[in-house]
């Protein structure tokens, strides 16, 4: 309620503060637990052995914890396409369509130039799809900064559109021999490296440090400065000489090319392959992410690895005990919904 | 194309933009009030499969209505703790709802996946009826539908003509004012959410028990973004949002108009149509949307604790 700066001589009220934020904060995760449990029971499963078994899973060996990494990798990408647009005040919900766009960009370089060696098609397909998803949030960015529509409401339509259209080229165009709902799969020029035999594949690495590059920029550049001066007065910034508009396209664009990119990377990294409706709203994820951690790069992270643990471990039950990926929905929702009404321990900034 | 093709296409219109303008009426409400439910796609889904369930389990239609709007009803209050009581990001709250959406509705309607229910009856206006059956079959219509434009003006009445209306307006536009006069924004608030979850829910209901008369997985295909949109391109008036409604429609009637005459396109080009002509709407109509929206919307109200 107060975000006013401690002062040392209320360090004991603090601490105590602090502790009483965490207790509420561990009730609410009870609550979660309970809830959700309480929906394993009435589906027929043992909720204890569950929870178990998501912890044992995701911490307990390389493979799960590994798997936590993969499905990092996508939600870090689209949560940095949303907290860039958001320096400047812009709410960019459109990842998960930029995201489809991206992918798609991507698919046409990998089925066009296929016999290419990898060293030049994976850049390109990169490129393709980092075209792709800036397209996708162009015309957001274009409409916002001609004052024609609110870039929410565009991106969110672009959105419903962009499945449509992957759906339109592969049933059309892409699909194999056997299955009309994805395309072949990719040739091995065409799948982002592997690491640590795993999972894992460069993408990863590529989103850290994209995550690096991102926290550097705001803090040290003068083009973190001058976004950070558009976020705070629009209009103030107008009248130092900032040039709005053109800030507004190029981040739009910015956020859309990094969604774009987590897009080719779940079709050349992740599936090796374009399935219709691929994404399991991972562009909406990266936006709750990227609006849960005020956009801040140490927070993206952590809130990531949550929702990741959170998701594996959904997968797994789905896997073992035959629980729909629906609870897993629910469980994520849940923990959301925790986070989101967070007791006032972080500073309330706007993202 | 023959006559009766294209008033198929009319009358088929008309069954999918109603579940929309009961939707639409229902986002107006709470934006009125101050608050944006992006979530309102997740409240539809579990009206609809709610409702869905219950009319498949008990066979009454009615009573299936009744539970889908109840049910959107909690949801929204579900959010409303949320954004008014924990004040939480109203944005990112709705996408998380949305996600609940997805998860809960799925769980409630799994059982009743292919089921065969007893839809809405169908009523025949007298002066229809005694049209060609052909005819009068393809206009006969459920109570919802009917009811759909008298909703819109009991909105409209509800929210410019009544005292609570005009509290509801002032909450929207300052609620720290509207709190100086009396008012209490977060009782208002709720109430708002209460009844624009179950206009949602109604319109959810009309989708799943007389439209599709079936449930399936993410049946509202983005129904509940297109309102919020419509909610912006109505500039938040009840009796404008008739006409989103009817854009709507006639976008849903161009497509199966093509698809009926046989042109060779994509169905899943044609089902962007609807999508591409409302953001063409909205951006036609920009500009002049500036003043319209309520100025507190999105504004988190701190009550006396600041």
């Amino acid at each position: 309620m107060s975000n006013k700066p401690k002062k040392p001589s209320k360090f004991k009220e603090n601490i105590k503060n602090i502790f009483l934020y965490l207790s509420r904060y561990l009730i609410m995760i009870v609550i979660v637990l309970v809830i959700f449990g309480l929906i394993l029971v009435i589906s027929g499963k043992n909720p204890l052995q569950s929870y178990h078994d998501i912890f044992a899973y995701t911490f307990g060996g390389w493979y799960g914890f590994s798997e936590v990494i993969v499905s990092m990798t996508p939600l870090l990408l689209t949560a940095l396409a949303v907290a860039i647009p958001s320096r400047l005040g812009l709410i960019n919900v459109g990842g998960e369509g930029q995201l489809y766009i991206g992918a798609s960009f991507a698919t046409w370089g990998a089925l066009t130039f296929s016999n290419l060696p990898a060293w030049a098609l994976i850049p390109l397909m990169i490129l393709l799809g980092i075209l792709g998803g800036a397209l996708w949030a162009f015309l957001p960015g274009l409409f916002r900064s001609l004052g024609y529509v609110n870039e929410t409401i565009s991106t969110l339509l672009l959105n419903s559109i962009a499945p449509k259209i992957v759906a339109f080229l592969v049933f059309g165009f892409w699909h194999s021999p056997m299955d009309t709902n994805k395309t072949a799969n990719f040739v091995a020029q065409a799948r982002l490296p592997k690491l640590f035999n795993s999972r894992i594949d460069i993408s990863f690495v590529i989103a850290l440090l994209l995550l690096a590059a991102y926290w550097y920029i705001m803090r040290y550049s003068r083009w973190g400065l001058e976004m950070r001066a558009i976020g705070g007065n629009s209009q103030a910034a107008k009248r130092n000489g900032i040039p709005l508009s053109k800030y507004w396209i190029i981040m739009m664009c910015v956020g859309g090319a990094i969604a774009g990119l987590a897009g080719m990377a779940q079709v050349s990294g992740y599936f090796g392959v374009l399935l219709v409706n691929f994404s399991r709203g991972y562009g909406f994820m990266g936006f709750l992410i990227s609006w849960l951690s005020f956009g801040d790069p140490i927070g993206i992270l952590i809130t990531t690895f949550i929702v990741s643990v959170v998701m594996t471990g959904g997968n797994l039950l789905q896997l073992t005990s035959g629980i729909p990926y629906a609870a897993v929905n629910i469980l994520l929702a849940l923990t959301l919904f925790v986070v989101l009404s967070r007791p006032v321990i972080f500073k309330r900034k706007t993202a | 194309m023959s006559l009766l093709s294209i008033l198929g296409v009319l009358s088929s219109a008309i069954f999918s933009g109603t579940s929309l303008l009961y939707s639409t009426l229902g986002e107006t409400i709470h934006q009125r009030s101050g608050i944006v439910n992006l979530g309102l796609e997740g409240v539809m889904l579990i009206s609809a499969s709610s409702g869905f369930a219950f009319t498949a389990l008990t066979g009454r239609p009615y009573l299936g209505v009744l539970v889908a709007a109840i049910a959107g009803g909690i949801v929204n209050l579900i959010f409303g703790y949320l954004v008014i009581n924990r004040k939480a990001n109203q944005l990112a709250s709705g996408l998380a709802l949305m996600f609940f959406g997805f998860g809960a509705s799925a769980l409630i309607g799994k059982s009743s996946v292919g089921m065969k229910i007893y839809p809405l009856p169908r009523l025949s206006l007298p002066w229809i009826a005694n049209l060609d059956v052909l005819y009068s079959s393809l206009f006969k219509f459920d109570l919802l539908i009917y009811l759909a434009i008298p909703a819109a003006f009991c909105v409209w009445w509800l929210l410019f003509k009544t005292r609570w209306g005009l509290g509801l307006r002032a909450v929207g536009e300052n609620a720290d004012a509207a709190y100086a006069s009396g008012r209490n924004p977060m009782r208002i608030r709720f109430q708002a959410l209460l009844l624009g979850g179950m206009l949602a829910g109604l319109g959810a209901a009309h989708l799943s028990i007389a439209y599709t008369m079936s449930w399936s997985e993410h049946m509202t295909a983005g129904r509940g973004f297109i309102a919020v949109a419509l909610v912006i391109f109505s500039k938040w008036h009840p009796l404008r949002a008739i006409g989103g409604a009817l854009l709507f429609s006639g976008a849903v009637a161009f497509q199966l108009l093509l698809q009926s005459s046989g042109v060779k396109v994509s169905p899943f080009l044609l089902d962007t149509i609807p999508y591409i002509l409302t953001l063409l709407i909205l951006i036609i109509w920009g500009g002049t949307r500036k003043n319209a929206a309520p100025a507190g919307l999105g504004r988190v109200y701190y009550g006396g604790q600041k």
